[in-house]
């Protein structure tokens, strides 16, 4: 099976920052494949690079076994890659329907004119979001009225409508609660089931644990590698995100430190009486 | 979903909620206090017959065309404080162009020529705060500045005199000149052209994808690239239409006076704005009204013009101007709280 979208060796450099390095990756029609890292492991650089805001500086991205150039992230859309971004990409005085469609609006022609169809628009919208099993009452409230949930849910339905292949998520869960949370991982592999490949970037690993398929995991601009749910526990993933090795060699530095302590501390009083000794 | 949670769902949406929704709902409120006050203090003395609204609404309709623009613009997210300037610049260019003593065109031509050097100012507008990433606020308040210096030092340069005037027989050989002075069903041309250029620009924003555009590239610039909203193409467009509305009102003005002078459109600016904001534009964009912009330039035109009607002085228009603005501005804010809270 030719995987949807597939990143070879690539990497990108900010001038001297190495913000990705070789990275390899394949994401496949229905799954959900995490890319787990902590802080300013890459992630963001890295989807960026696949929703064609970035290009890579090295490295060549294929799609369907094509090798493919995104120029703007209008071009990522056009070839089926739908970003949902960390900020939603989401207009809160601006109604449902309205930014449902923005950059997308469907067109009605009246006379010589075209126009924005907003009948179209609201129905289509509340069909959309009843799919996913949200009733909105009323399509022109402002999103800013949804919870943050919802607003997640509104972006995914619409990206799930303009028949992306790719599905790109940027932290979905990171600032809700429970419930909402577990909301927005439905709606993942609701997504899944219908045959989109979805990426789905976190550091919460439960969540990932929850609705992944395979895991890669992302560290200072390199990978640890892409791991099937078989092959890797929670555990391990969580132990590869913070760093494994560094981990341990910290556990040996801090235990260091701890045997070191009586010493030092004494040669340090010995020296601070000293100080305040008469002459 | 069972049908009874659905059903309970699908219950009818108050008709003030769905007026809560609208930006023009505070500037409609203001519209009644303000009218009902002026026939109250000046009904007797002329402020309700047909001579005072004709009165009213050209004054209106001067400011209404610059705010129908500067709102949109508004709600693109971004501020021309230049507009003022360009005013006198399109003036002196039209009456330079066409003056027998200088350029001897045609009125037509020399307006689609002030037309194309109003565009390019406007463009140049955009290109600057867009490529600097400058706020738009600076950007155009030099430009402001630049062409106001520029336009007398130019004209002195030309005609030794600030005001270039002597146009009236050329206006009154050429018929197109017709178009900005005539009047129609009692309304001067400059109403028409006012009410023209609200309803399309409206249309424009309500009803078409570019207007869904102009409230992305407002809301959140980032987001609306994000989502494919060529933001770069739609505001240059903008700064380019508050020019070519700055050029309009230069036309009416000059075909009105038979004349132009330097100084003609100062202030007009801040009033432009001030009747964005009335009219329930956002400041920090992405909301906001053409409409409501014209019910705001309507109510600064109601307060300049019944104040004469009344026997208070002059001098306290601005007073009131202001009040009106702060009082405006804060029933906006709160009719927009209520709108978004969460309806369940």
């Amino acid at each position: 099976m030719t995987p949807l979208i597939e990143l070879r060796k690539v990497s990108k450099y900010f001038g001297p920052v190495v913000s990705l390095k070789d990275i390899d990756m394949k994401v496949y029609a229905g799954e959900v494949h995490c890319l787990l890292g902590d802080n300013g492991a890459g992630k963001s650089t890295l989807i960026k690079t696949l929703s064609g805001v970035h290009q890579p500086s090295e490295g060549q991205i294929y799609m369907e076994g094509q090798p493919v150039v995104f120029k703007s992230p209008r071009d990522a859309l056009a070839r089926g890659i739908a970003t949902v971004y960390q900020d939603l990409a989401m207009l809160p005085l601006m109604s449902i329907s309205r930014n449902f469609f923005l950059g997308r609006e469907p067109q009605r022609k009246v006379g010589p004119f075209s126009i924005y169809d907003a009948a179209f628009a609201a129905r289509v919208a509340r069909e959309e979001m009843k799919k996913i099993g949200i009733d909105i009452r009323d399509p022109d409230q402002p999103v800013g009225t949804l919870s943050g949930g919802e607003r997640q849910s509104v972006a995914i339905a619409r990206a799930v409508y303009f028949g992306a292949k790719v599905l790109i998520l940027d932290e979905p869960t990171s600032a809700l609660g429970v419930k909402e949370s577990a909301m927005v991982l439905k709606y993942i592999v609701q997504a899944k089931l219908r045959g989109l490949g979805v990426i789905f970037i976190t550091h919460n690993v439960h969540h990932a644990w929850a609705v992944g398929d395979t895991f890669t995991v992302l560290n200072r601009g390199k990978s640890y590698g892409t791991f099937g749910k078989n092959q890797v526990t929670r555990e391990q993933l969580l132990q590869m995100m913070a760093g494994g090795e560094e981990l341990e060699a910290l556990a040996v530095e801090l235990d260091l430190i701890a045997r070191k302590d009586p010493s030092t501390a004494a040669a340090e009083h010995q020296a601070a009486e000293e100080l305040h000794k008469p002459n | 979903m069972t049908a009874q949670s659905r059903d309970e769902r699908l219950q009818p949406i108050g008709l003030w909620q769905r007026l809560l929704l609208r930006p023009e709902l505070g500037s409609i409120a203001g519209l009644i206090v303000v009218f009902t006050f002026f026939a109250l203090m000046a009904g007797s003395s002329g402020f309700l017959t047909w001579a005072g609204t004709r009165n009213y609404l050209e004054v209106a309709a001067q400011l209404g065309i610059l705010a129908s623009a500067v709102a949109l613009l508004m709600i693109a997210g971004e501020f021309d404080l230049s507009v003022s300037s360009m005013i006198g610049v399109a003036a002196i260019s039209m009456a330079l162009l066409a003056h027998p003593d200088y350029g001897n065109l045609p009125l037509g031509l020399a307006i689609l020529l002030t037309l194309g050097l109003a565009l390019s100012v406007g463009y140049l507008n955009g290109y600057l705060v867009l490529r600097t990433g400058l706020p738009s606020f600076i950007v155009t308040l030099a430009m402001m500045f630049i062409l106001a210096g520029a336009n007398i030092g130019f004209t002195k340069l030309i005609t030794k005199l600030t005001i270039v005037s002597g146009l009236n027989e050329k206006i009154a050989q050429d018929p197109i000149a017709h178009l900005f002075t005539g009047t129609l069903l009692g309304l001067p041309a400059a109403v028409w052209w006012w009410l023209g250029v609200m309803g399309v620009l409206s249309f424009v924003l309500l009803r078409t994808p570019f207007g869904n555009w102009i409230f992305g590239a407002g809301g959140d610039a980032n987001a609306a690239r994000n989502v494919g909203v060529p933001v770069h193409r739609v505001k240059i467009t903008l700064f380019m239409l508050t020019a070519a509305a700055a050029t309009l009102l230069a036309t009416i003005q000059v075909m009105g006076l038979g004349s132009a002078n330097v100084l003609q459109g100062q202030g007009k600016e801040l009033e432009a704005i001030a009747a964005a904001v009335i009219g329930g534009c956002l400041l920090t964009g992405g909301y906001g009204s053409v409409i409501g912009a014209g019910i705001g330039a309507l109510i600064l035109a109601i307060v300049q013009q019944g104040i004469i009607y009344t026997n208070i002085d002059l001098d306290w228009f601005k007073v009131m101007v202001g009040g009106m603005i702060l009082g405006a501005v804060i029933l906006n804010n709160h009719l927009r709280k209520l709108s978004m809270q969460v309806r369940r």
